[in-house]
């Protein structure tokens, strides 16, 4: 007889490491021992070391050799968090001090890379001037670059130099014409090469690029820019083909334009995708692609966790005034190192056990024509170090979780103002508020450690029920234990499903 | 023969790494050019090269005061036309 099947997602033989269950993290287990190796402690390449390593970027970089629509090249502001913006320009000797001060202030800072505020290698002497000797002085750091493409297979074998393990490409289209609508020019073999011309030239380097380093075994992440009405349907073809040529990753990012950033994009009205449209762009990659859902889209000098800044720690200034014994620190830091990476590898033990029991308490409530058990349902999660522990009010951010049978889905992050950060700032709260409750368009549930009354009613009127019953407990366990309340409740079943959608 | 770099520069660096005869330099409050090393890259290349990568619309002027990449010349759209591209790229 057959048994009521009610997990078609269900992890195989293996869990979740046979690769079903889409976080990057997860898919780790499709990988071979020397890609997992080389991105377990690296913070933008997996998304389960984001939450014990830091990177840092140096801002030794400030030379750019095309125009994106998006940027603007006056890049001086402290206030923003964005690419391409950073507070103060360093020399090599500079980023080499700033990066041991940081290396031995915060040990979990694993990763430096240069990735502006131009491009790295439209500075090369001071891009790989800051590498040759970071190599020398503390080769227990890994270095990163994050470019264009435009000026790349001039100098893969200069990267191949350093053991630069990881290069990210923006990569934003594969069709001239898209890029037309992107780059306005380019500067190429000393002279200024405009529109479909120039985004011809652009997109031949990248590609080419990107075949050079999978050639020296060197991972490479593809980022791009997600902009509506310009490239989104189109960057599905980009997936697939920097997939096919060997990217590992790839990571969408929505657009950022803003009219007071003064970017062409933000002058023009052109507007950023939505929560949602990212998720399913997202989604509708991930077939071909392992995607990246956990991007910050952080500053050229970022220094510290994904998500949290601590550049004012260190301004060339209070550098300066430093004294670091970087033996010992390395000591330290390899001893840090060994102990996240064991917690890590338990964790990940742990939850992929976790994951395959609800999956089996599910059997017992489902009649046998329910097929498929439960649809899966988007919550946002107020967290903080893998737990549920923020007030609603106080999130700066909510990490977006799909809850299926198959398990508990980091799928991205939607960012939100902290609109009760004090009695000054209160009166301006409603409007906040209703701007959060935006973001989070398309998630039925909000956990969070508590909540007031009013942003409860709020959320409620606007479909989205809060949750603060499971504060401090563990985000992934908190999620299914929620969707396991609704599925019991009998709301997601198909006909909840016709009704919402 | 000289160019000049004006106030809407924004101290970007671009074009320090490309002068031939490292004529720019940094100062307060933005770049500025030596104008007795400043060639306009006569007999090294075809186009001044602080010209041809100089982000920002009118900010290095020629001897004559006239802008060496004018108003619309980067953006490939002229300021006539400005409002009806943003019409078109607002719907998007």
């Amino acid at each position: 007889m057959d048994l009521p099947v009610i997990t078609p997602e269900a992890p195989k033989a293996g869990g979740c490491s046979a690769g079903s269950c889409g976080s990057t993290a997860d898919q780790m287990g499709d990988m071979s021992a020397e890609i997992r190796a080389k991105v377990q402690d690296h913070p933008c390449y997996s998304e389960d070391a984001h939450h014990y390593f830091a990177r840092m970027h140096v801002a030794v970089a400030p030379t750019c050799n095309i125009q994106c629509h998006y940027c603007n090249r006056k890049y001086d502001c402290a206030n923003e968090s964005r690419p391409g913006v950073v507070s103060e320009v360093l020399t090599p000797s500079q980023a080499v001090k700033k990066t041991l001060a940081v290396a031995a202030t915060i040990p979990q800072m694993t990763v430096l890379g240069i990735a502006g505020p131009g491009d790295p290698l439209a500075n090369p002497e001071r891009t790989f001037e800051t590498f040759r000797e970071l190599a020398l002085k503390a080769p227990d750091i890994k270095l990163c670059v994050s470019t264009n493409g435009l000026a790349l297979p001039a100098n893969v074998d200069e990267l191949a130099k350093y053991n630069i393990e990881h290069v990210t490409i923006t990569i934003n289209c594969v069709d001239p014409d898209v890029g037309a609508k992107i780059y306005p020019w380019i500067f190429w073999q000393n002279r200024r090469v405009y529109g479909r011309e120039a985004a011809a030239i652009l997109i031949e380097q990248q590609q080419k690029g990107l075949e050079m380093l999978v050639a020296r075994g060197i991972l490479v992440k593809v980022n791009s820019v997600l902009i509506p009405g310009v490239n989104d349907e189109h960057l599905k073809e980009v997936s697939k083909i920097v997939k096919a040529k060997g990217a590992f990753l790839h990571n969408v990012m929505p657009l950022i334009a803003e009219a007071e950033h003064g970017t062409f994009y933000g002058l023009m009205c052109q507007r950023s995708p939505t929560g949602e449209e990212l998720k399913q762009l997202q989604d509708a990659c991930e077939g071909d692609m392992n995607m990246m859902r956990h991007c910050r889209q952080c500053r050229a000098d970022a220094v510290g966790l994904l998500g949290e800044d601590r550049g004012d720690e260190f301004t060339m200034e209070k550098v300066e005034a430093m004294e670091i014994d970087y033996e010992a620190a390395m000591a330290v830091r390899a001893e840090l190192r060994a102990r996240v990476t064991a917690e890590l590898e338990a964790k990940r033990q742990k939850a992929h056990a976790a994951k395959s029991a609800p999956a089996v308490q599910v059997i017992q409530f489902q009649p046998r024509a329910a097929k498929p058990a439960g649809r899966p349902v988007l919550m946002a999660v107020a967290a903080k170090g893998g737990l549920v522990a923020i007030h609603f009010g106080h999130a700066r951010e909510f990490l977006i979780y799909e809850a299926s049978a198959a398990g508990a889905k980091f799928v991205g992050h939607r960012k939100a103002d902290a609109y009760c950060s004090g009695d000054e700032t209160c009166g301006e709260g409603e409007s906040v508020l209703g701007r959060t409750i935006r973001a989070l368009q398309g998630c039925e549930v909000v956990l969070c450690a508590r909540i007031g009354i009013e942003p409860w009613g709020n959320l409620e009127a606007a479909g989205i029920q809060p949750n603060g019953e499971h504060a401090m407990e563990p985000i992934e366990e908190a999620v299914m234990a929620v969707w396991n309340e609704m599925l019991v409740a009998g709301k997601l079943d198909a006909r909840s499903l016709a009704k919402s959608a | 023969m000289a160019l000049e770099i004006i106030e809407s520069c924004v101290n970007c660096w671009a074009c320090v790494p490309l002068c031939p005869n490292k004529a720019i330099y940094e100062a307060k409050p933005h770049f500025l050019i030596d104008a007795d090393k400043c060639t306009e890259c006569t007999g090294d290349f075809a186009e001044a090269q602080c010209v041809a990568v100089c982000p920002i619309e009118g900010a290095i002027l020629d001897e004559l005061g006239v802008a060496m990449n004018p108003p619309g010349s980067l953006t490939g759209i002229s300021p006539e036309h400005w409002a009806e591209a943003q019409a078109e790229i607002a719907a998007r």
